[in-house]
């Protein structure tokens, strides 16, 4: 797909999130982790916002995660997402202990098809040559 | 019950001494968003008695980038001493406690707090926001899912009440009509056609899990209040409305942050309140709380502790919170029914000042002597608690 095609906002990679940009474009999802904690975090720093150290570094995530909570929008604020309603976006707990956000893809827009704890895994879409979007759809079995 | 001042600490050297709205609030296209500013500061400052040569202390958020400078030069003041903090609908609510410290350090006597937006009209002259610097994180990682606005967030926050507790369309609907029955009480309110529980479960859906009718209003209007010292306060044309109790806390900025989505920032801005101000929750005549969603002002009564985590529907129901029921909530017809151009805080401080002078009308909770205040903003990001009250 052609930068000019994506009609939806896309993201600039800032420098301290280079490494999760160039992931996904690698279908790889890297997700911070602080090496005195022990735990990762979540968004891009290069320090830990849980104890100050810069002690950190990347690690690659499993992709598997729960739905914490999701939202149907049934109308969009942006022409880009106009054809896109009713669309739905969540919070994903990852095993990796952190909560990101996103999209549900390839699940009908219903509340009856969604539910919270659903267990999810990251599927990635290639939106220009540039960008790829880390986005979620339920567990296979 | 009578406050006890002496209770308040270092706030019980303040008082609130003006209050008021501009002068047209609801669809007003022909006037912009520093008529309402000032208008409502006029206004306050003749409620209070004052003129604008008295005011030495500025207060306002959301006029501009450098909001107090633009306010300032456009009332034809000049501060000596200026808070433009924005931290959304919460802000005006947070003002009151700055401006409560700025007059007990002696360092001003006279603080005015403005408010004015124009979020119906804006579209009409083509407004827009800032746009956001692309390296920000919600630029990166929220802005290429479509967050869909506060609807997009509050719903997020909703949907897991829900499934935590079990949290029903139907409670949160009842604070809609709740809310619908108070605005019918005031003259200023927009919506003022009668509406039932069915009537909300049946209107379109926004953001699952709200309704139209769980979402507040888009108006224009302003407000403004006058706080002065207890001393200044003797020579004002109507009785002081005391700040007794006040707190402040922020906990996020985008929602995959907030440390826990089914409370709200209220759950460490009120106990800070009600411990300074000396007073219990059933000893509080009238609550005033942010509903940007029913389910703000839900999830704030569980937060401030009127109860427990996951008891706000069941607290709600049977119609609790409207005139005649026992919690009375949100008296003029909150953001969901009376005005909400924006960032409301500006206007629960208004209602909770008219409750507490006896000045309501129709809409008027007897007796009420101490108010409970709570601003929200963001994405349920920040809050300001105040207690308040008269002799
Ligand atoms: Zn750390």
């Amino acid at each position: 797909m052609s930068d000019q095609k994506y009609p939806k906002p896309l993201p600039t990679p800032s420098p301290e999130a280079q490494r999760f940009w160039e992931g996904t474009k690698k279908h790889e999802l890297w997700i911070p982790y602080c090496r005195s904690c022990e735990k990762s975090y979540w968004y891009p720093r290069d320090f830990c916002p849980q104890c100050g150290g810069r002690d950190v570094e990347w690690r690659r995530s499993g992709g598997k995660g729960r739905v914490h909570t999701f939202a149907i929008h049934y109308r969009a604020f942006h022409p880009g997402w106009t054809d896109e309603v009713p669309y739905v976006t969540a919070l994903i707990d990852l095993d990796d202990g952190v909560r990101i956000f996103s999209n549900l893809v390839e699940v009908e827009a219903d509340p009856k098809a969604i539910r919270c704890e659903m267990p999810v895994e990251v599927v990635f879409e290639d939106v220009t040559d540039e960008i790829t979007l880390a986005k979620f759809r339920p567990a296979s079995a | 019950m009578t406050p006890d001042r002496e209770k308040a600490g270092w706030l019980k050297r303040i008082a609130i001494v003006g209050a008021d709205e501009s002068d047209e609030i609801g669809m007003v296209p022909h006037k912009g968003v520093l008529q309402h500013h000032s208008e409502a500061a006029l206004n306050a400052l003749d409620d209070a008695g004052l003129s604008l040569a008295d005011v030495d202390g500025l207060f306002t958020a959301g006029a501009g980038f450098a909001a107090t400078l633009q306010v300032a030069e456009y009332l034809g003041i000049q501060p000596r001493y200026t808070d433009s903090t924005s931290v959304g609908g919460s802000s005006f609510v947070m003002h009151v406690e700055h401006a409560a410290a700025a007059i007990s350090a002696g360092l001003i006597d006279v603080a005015l707090i403005t408010h004015g937006e124009t979020g119906y009209s804006n579209r009409f002259r083509k407004v827009s926001r800032a746009a956001m610097d692309p390296w920000f994180p919600a630029a990166q990682f929220e802005m290429p899912y479509h967050v869909g606005g506060p609807p997009g967030t509050y719903a997020l926050a909703c949907m897991r009440h829900m499934h935590q507790y079990g949290t029903t369309h139907e409670q949160l609907a009842e604070i809609a009509v709740a809310t619908r029955k108070w605005a019918m009480l005031n003259p200023k309110a927009l919506m003022r056609d009668p509406l039932t529980i069915d009537d909300v479960l049946s209107s379109r859906w926004i953001t699952y899990p709200f309704h139209l009718l769980d979402c507040c209003l888009v108006t224009d209007a302003g407000g403004a209040i006058v706080l002065t010292s207890v001393e200044r306060a003797k020579d004002c044309k109507k009785k002081p409305v005391w700040v007794l109790g006040s707190g402040e806390a922020h906990t996020h900025w985008t929602l995959a942050n907030m440390p826990d989505l089914t409370t709200t920032p209220a759950s460490i801005s009120g106990p800070r309140a009600f411990e300074m101000a000396g007073v219990r929750h059933d000893e509080i005549d009238v609550v005033e709380v942010y509903d940007s969603f029913t389910y703000t002002a839900l999830v704030t009564l569980e937060a401030l502790g009127f109860c427990k985590p996951g008891e706000g529907g069941a607290f709600v129901s049977g119609q609790r919170t409207a005139p005649g029921g026992d919690f009375p909530l949100n008296t003029n017809g909150g953001g969901l029914s009376y005005t909400h151009p924006g960032m409301y805080g500006m206007f629960l401080l208004i209602e909770a000042i008219r409750q507490l002078r006896g000045e309501c009308g129709e809409r008027q909770v007897a007796d009420a002597k101490l108010a409970c205040v709570n601003g929200t903003g963001g994405a349920l990001s920040s809050t300001g608690t105040l207690i308040l009250g008269v002799d």
